[in-house]
């Protein structure tokens, strides 16, 4: 055998597409964890508030203690993913040194920076960043993210915002295949995108990462609207431990990414579910609580 | 005449296998319930989260005709969550899946955690050279039974092993463009 070589982009990315078609699901402590793993998450966001109570605490929000992102880890055997506020470099290096499997540069925590994300490629473990629109989706490929998802509109349980998301970066993906070679520059200057990765999306005709849903995912439909989009996957933040009964909205969840297409499972997988997690229309938000304008 | 093979697509790194197995111009599908086996000459199993993947074989109803495929000796191929799943390892909760389909102990998540994923080439017993592969948050394997080859280590750590019609390999040849170790399971198919 040669060389062990760690913290290249294949294996970072490649952590992510083993994520594919699966739920990820916030947790506060470890027997939110296990509730989590055994009803099927791929991984599990470890959290100090949920963001719907991140919102109703207001103040500043940020990266959790790191007591409680151990006790999950101990408490789980599926990859355990933390949240650093957007440009905190300890934050992430701490993180990074607990051996955390994934990190989230997010826009849900209060921002350390507001003009800089981190330089995510100078780091061992991987990444994923929030975007709206596929400028902001290649700057953060730029800096290094492996991973990328909507960002919604993070504690509302309201889909609104993640669809609007989701079908604006691939929008764009698809007129950007259209593009001839010469007009490429023009289209990176526009969106405000890497012209190198602006290049490699029109000949992959798609990103060169996962993109997962995320932001207002609250029932098993909103999780399989989202992968009928074109999401690889969904993250759910307030969605599953808010609702009435989480272990049946975590199982029902996990169920219905795998099966988005099948509508008659659908129905029965929202049946006696209980109530889910109480939404907020997007509207009534005032802009500083916005969690989706924050880090462009 | 043309190959047939699926890819169970539960959860995981689907995409990535089908298109590995096109451009060696196998039939590749993508298998999610009972009827999709139907003139299948070989299963992969995909690297996903073997807890997950294992949960939604029982909650799809498809452990019996998985059994009956792998009775039928049809070709198997695990990559990393798929070698945990067709593992006989007994160190798991009767929650977790193992279909038993390979003679052998497991130690998940063997290699550490994800900062320990690593990429590196690899000896590979029956292949000339040595493969490209990809380790994510890798299983080992501890033990295995007599009727067990192994085909690659790392660290004294077996990572890739065989048994009749079932071959598995810890790390993810999909990852890759080397489709060396796929290659070898095709040829399983006769």
């Amino acid at each position: 055998m040669s060389e062990k070589i760690i913290g290249s982009s294949r294996v970072k990315r490649g952590m992510a597409q083993m994520q594919k078609g699966g739920v990820i699901m916030d947790v506060v402590n470890a027997e939110q964890a296990r509730i989590a793993e055994a009803a099927g998450a791929v991984a599990v966001m470890a959290l100090e508030r949920v963001p719907s109570d991140i919102r109703k605490a207001g103040g500043v929000a940020r990266m959790a203690n790191p007591t409680i992102v151990e006790e999950v880890m101990n408490a789980v055997s599926i990859p355990v993913m933390a949240k650093a506020r957007i440009g905190h470099i300890s934050e992430a290096r701490i993180l990074e040194a607990m051996g955390v499997d994934y990190i989230d540069e997010s826009e849900v925590l209060t921002p350390a920076d507001e003009e800089y994300h981190l330089l995510k490629s100078e780091y061992v473990v991987p990444f994923v960043c929030g975007c709206r629109d596929l400028g902001e989706a290649l700057r953060r490929i730029g800096e290094g993210a492996s991973m990328l998802r909507t960002k919604g509109e993070p504690g509302t349980g309201n889909i609104v915002e993640a669809v609007r998301h989701m079908r604006k970066v691939n929008s764009q993906i698809n007129v950007l295949t259209t593009k001839s070679n010469d007009e490429l520059m023009t289209f990176a200057r526009d969106i405000g995108a890497p012209y190198e990765l602006v290049k490699e999306v029109k000949e992959l005709g798609a990103l060169p990462v996962v993109n997962f849903a995320a932001g207002g995912v609250a029932t098993p439909a909103d999780a399989a609207l989202m992968m009928s989009l074109g999401a690889d996957g969904v993250f759910v933040g307030s969605g599953i431990f808010k609702s009435e009964s989480p272990e049946k909205f975590a199982r029902a969840i996990v169920q219905a990414t795998t099966n988005f297409e099948n509508y008659e499972l659908l129905a029965k997988l929202s049946k006696d579910l209980g109530e889910p997690m109480k939404g907020i229309e997007i509207s009534h938000l005032q802009s500083q609580e916005r969690m989706q304008d924050r880090g462009l | 005449m043309t190959k047939f093979v699926g890819v169970l697509d539960l959860q995981g790194a689907v995409a990535e296998h089908l298109i590995a197995l096109r451009n060696l111009g196998v039939k590749a599908v993508s298998v999610k319930t009972a009827e999709d086996f139907d003139g299948l000459d070989g299963l992969i199993i995909p690297g996903g989260e073997s807890t997950a993947i294992g949960r939604l074989i029982r909650e799809q109803g498809l452990e019996e005709v998985l059994r009956i495929f792998y009775q039928e000796g049809k070709a198997i191929f695990g990559t990393c969550a798929g070698l945990i799943l067709c593992s006989s390892d007994k160190s798991h909760t009767t929650e977790d899946l193992r279909l038993g389909f390979i003679e052998m102990e497991v130690e998940r998540n063997g290699f550490g955690r994800q900062v320990a994923s690593f990429e590196t080439y690899l000896d590979f017993l029956g292949i000339d050279r040595q493969v490209e592969a990809v380790f994510i948050r890798a299983p080992y394997i501890e033990s295995v039974g007599p009727n067990v080859k192994v085909l690659a280590t790392v660290d004294q750590k077996i990572v890739a092993a065989e048994q009749e019609n079932v071959l598995v390999t810890a790390h993810h040849p999909e990852l890759t463009e080397d489709y060396a170790v796929l290659t070898y399971f095709l040829e399983k198919i006769v």
